[in-house]
């Protein structure tokens, strides 16, 4: 029995090991995770707003083809990527919908004063309940969701200007043509 | 003509490489004296061919020689002389070749200075490293050669990535891989000790300095990218569970357990399979911290070209270090017989306790790296972790840990007296009350965990202090008498103390970051901003041209009650080649607190936003990690380690071990 525990290191290393082989081999960029959800329609959700406003739920964003942007204001790089989503809000005019995840109010509600709010609306995922549903790997991540509810793209990390006017913008305008 | 020099010289470590790995071993399995002094010569010869072939890289990036496609690559003809320098090291290619330097030389300095080493430990120990270094070589010769010419030459290269161009993060690969490749030389001996059967207070001996040193530059170099992640991030956080953080964080937590364990081995004779794993995990999460960062299998913003060629054969080289000395440890360990027995409540379960929750927080934060693209790749639901995973894994670990740095040092070895131990504690645990009221009094229950953590600072540092005051009889002995007892204990006494107040510092630094304030506003030149108890001016931005960049740089003229404090200048750098603006914050700091300013975004009508912060304590975080650093260098300047250690085996009597 002593004996097996001495096994034990080894035996997670090579758990760890054949991870990091699949992960090698299945030779995809890391820089665009895919989402297992694209073409499928978006995780059902219902969350509360900042100081009792309205709140955010999936049913009331069909019809029209929308941006869902999952931020936080502890995380650095949803700062960076903020000034795109202002321009993208005022510029643009996009339905832009923010899910504040796992994010204190107050702390949501200085995060906007401060930088600007580009949001049409905000849903508090205060457990991270929806994100697990949406199946994001952090924060800043942010999913198109056509007319009819369903996930068309998903961007993991900060959006920047080249990928807004390159891919984001074109897919949203051909979908709301569509 | 230069770079195929050093190319040839590459070459031909890699062959002595090969050299060193086997026939030392053959020589100590044979006891043939002649051979296991091969390995000796091996390893001085390859650090001065791979010093050579560093040399050529540097001569091509600072004479700008593009016809080397590294050099193109990564530097440009108008880049400061400095960053020519170290942008050497900054790509993937000079990076490994700097990653063999260090290993050379600490292969070297094992062959030079291990005259006291028992020969068959020194010539195993050698061969262990001459594999090491193998393995990289050809990594490097096979996947990342710096030599590559290129054909035609190209007038001027692509410039480096303007975020590099910073003397705290240019400095700082040097010192985490110091730390990386220092823990090579533990994992060597782990693995000789292995190979031999046999581990004893002697080996511990000679494990710790290394450990130990090791220790020390991969502290600083943490230190060092979190400052700079501080200073020119710009939003005020120093630290972000980033994947390449955490890289080198593991092994610092594995290597902190290490130093901590290896004592138990030299003074007590057991623990000793514990400790040969730990040495043997700590070089493997280096490892696996090189791997991450370049393979592609994480993303970071840190992370170097992707190619899945390189992270094909560290994976390879990965599974042979890591897969076959856990497998040596799974046949061996298990007959290294345990020595001396003690109580849970000792000196050595205190370190026992320490050990636990050390690794235990280092698989966190490997979990919380590594998880969510494991279910990836497994096909299951994706989780999300984040700040808030390691805020609520990471941090209560870490309680029991500061809780046990001051109480731990007090019990007595085998059999400890834990109520006799807390009784002398009581300052400690009244500065702590004391603290806790303090910041209950002035700031209110809302920063509860803050003002626990700044507790728990006052804990660590005067139970740090109250033991060095027992031990020295301060005011229970006469003045003289505690005079000569302190100038009598060893250094690694002292060591300990510094390391352990550092340790309180850089604890109170992190908890009073809760109290920081955060401006951030849109200023024309000539407005206003108040933060804290600072008045802030701003004059105005003006264009200044640097070396390969245009700046913005504000002033901003910061007063306190009406008396001047500073001028503070942000930055704002566009890097005309790269087409990428990186910022630069002005930080005035009194070491108690920092004003942080700075420059956002400019407004079409003529301002600008300024972010500005004041940050309570928050310099003591780095002051903190220095000092740690420092405990352990003065640890390592003891005396015992210069004391041959067989020689110390065999007269006892003669050297009377310090620091008990």
């Amino acid at each position: 029995m002593r004996r097996l525990l001495y096994l034990l290191p080894i035996v997670l290393f090579a758990a760890v090991a054949g991870y990091f082989a699949l992960a090698l081999s299945s030779g995809r960029d890391p820089q665009t995770l895919p989402s297992a959800m694209i073409d499928k329609p978006a995780p059902e959700f219902a969350l509360g707003g900042l100081d009792n406003g309205a709140g955010l739920q999936l049913d009331a964003l069909k019809g029209q083809v929308v941006l869902v942007n999952f931020f936080a204001s502890w995380c650095e790089p949803c700062r960076d990527e903020h000034a795109v989503l202002m321009r993208l809000a005022k510029d643009n005019n996009v339905a832009l919908y923010g899910i504040a995840y796992k994010d204190k109010p107050a702390d949501t509600t200085r995060f906007l004063k401060q930088l600007g709010d580009p949001y049409r609306a905000i849903g508090l995922d205060e457990t991270g309940r929806t994100a697990i549903d949406f199946g994001v790997y952090g924060v800043p991540e942010t999913y198109v969701i056509d007319k009819e509810g369903r996930i068309r793209l998903r961007h993991v990390g900060p959006l920047n200007q080249a990928d807004v006017t390159r891919e984001l913008l074109p897919l949203m305008a051909a979908l709301a043509h569509s | 003509m230069i770079a195929e020099l050093g190319l040839y010289a590459l070459i031909l470590a890699f062959g002595l490489s090969l050299v060193q790995a086997t026939l030392p071993l053959k020589g100590a399995a044979s006891n043939h004296a002649g051979l296991m002094a091969t390995g000796q010569g091996a390893a001085a010869a390859q650090f001065v061919l791979i010093a050579t072939a560093f040399i050529a890289l540097m001569h091509a990036y600072i004479t700008s020689d593009f016809s080397v496609a590294n050099v193109y690559e990564n530097s440009h003809s108008a880049k400061p002389m400095l960053y020519k320098i170290t942008g050497v090291w900054s790509n993937h290619e000079g990076s490994m070749l700097l990653w063999v330097l260090i290993l050379s030389l600490f292969g070297a300095a094992v062959a030079l200075f291990g005259d006291n080493l028992p020969p068959p430990l020194r010539a195993r120990v050698l061969a262990v490293q001459g594999m090491i270094g193998a393995a990289f070589l050809a990594f490097i010769l096979f996947t990342s050669n710096p030599f590559l010419r290129m054909n035609p030459v190209p007038l001027d290269g692509q410039g480096m990535n303007p975020v590099l161009q910073d003397p705290g993060l240019a400095f700082h690969p040097p010192f985490l891989y110091l730390g990386y490749v220092g823990f090579s030389v533990t994992f060597s001996f782990a693995v000789a000790a292995l190979i031999e059967g046999r581990v004893d207070a002697a080996w511990a001996r000679w494990v710790r300095p290394w450990a130990l040193a090791a220790w020390c530059a991969l502290t600083i170099g943490i230190a060092m990218g979190s400052w700079w992640a501080y200073y020119t991030l710009g939003w005020g956080g120093w630290w972000f569970w980033d994947p390449v953080e955490n890289a080198s964080f593991m092994p610092w937590l594995v290597g902190t357990a290490l130093i901590h364990c290896a004592i138990v081995v030299e003074k007590r004779d057991t623990l000793k399979s514990w400790t040969v794993l730990l040495a043997i995990v700590t070089f493997s999460l280096s490892l696996v911290g090189t791997f991450l960062v370049r393979s592609g299998v994480l993303t970071s913003v840190h992370a170097f070209a992707v190619d899945p060629m390189r992270g094909t054969f560290i994976l390879m080289l990965l599974v042979a270090a890591i897969g076959g000395s856990l497998t040596l440890y799974a046949i061996r360990a298990p007959k290294l017989a345990g020595g001396g027995l003690f109580a849970p409540i000792s000196r050595e379960g205190a370190l026992v306790l320490n050990n636990v929750l050390l690794t235990t927080a280092a698989a966190t934060v490997f979990l919380g790296t590594l998880y969510p693209l494991f279910l990836d790749a497994v096909g299951g639901p994706k989780v999300s972790v984040g700040y808030p995973f390691f805020n609520r894994t990471f941090v209560p670990l870490m309680v029991p840990v500061l809780i046990a740095v001051a109480a731990g040092p007090m019990l007595a070895w085998k059999r400890g007296d834990l109520l006799g131990a807390l009784q002398r504690l009581w300052i400690a645990f009244a500065a702590a009350l004391v603290i806790v009221m303090a910041g209950l009094y002035l700031a209110g229950f809302a920063p509860i965990l803050s003002i626990l953590g700044l507790g728990i600072a006052a804990w660590v540092a005067v139970g740090s202090l109250t033991e060095w005051a027992d031990r020295v009889k301060l005011f229970r002995a006469p003045l003289g008498d505690t005079w000569r007892r302190a100038i009598h204990l060893p250094r690694s006494a002292y060591g300990m103390t510094l390391a352990h107040l550092g340790l309180a510092v850089s604890v109170a630094g992190i908890a009073a970051s809760a109290f920081s304030v955060e401006r951030i506003e849109l200023l024309h030149p000539g407005d206003d901003l108040d933060i804290a108890a600072y008045h802030l001016h701003f004059v105005g931005t003006e264009p200044v041209p640097g070396p390969n960049f245009n700046a913005d740089r504000a002033t901003i003229e910061v007063t306190r009650n009406g008396a001047p404090v500073a001028v503070l200048h942000p930055e704002r750098r566009f890097f005309t080649l790269q087409q990428m603006t990186t910022g630069l914050t002005a930080i005035h700091t009194n070491f108690f607190s920092d004003l942080y300013v700075a420059l956002g975004d400019p407004d079409p009508s003529g301002g600008a936003t300024i972010r500005a912060y004041w940050k309570p304590l928050v310099p003591w975080i780095w002051i903190g990690a220095v000092m740690m650093a420092l405990g352990g260098m003065l640890s390592l300047l003891d005396r015992r380690w210069r004391v041959g250690a067989a020689a110390g085996k065999r007269l006892p009597a003669a050297h009377p071990a310090p620091g008990e």
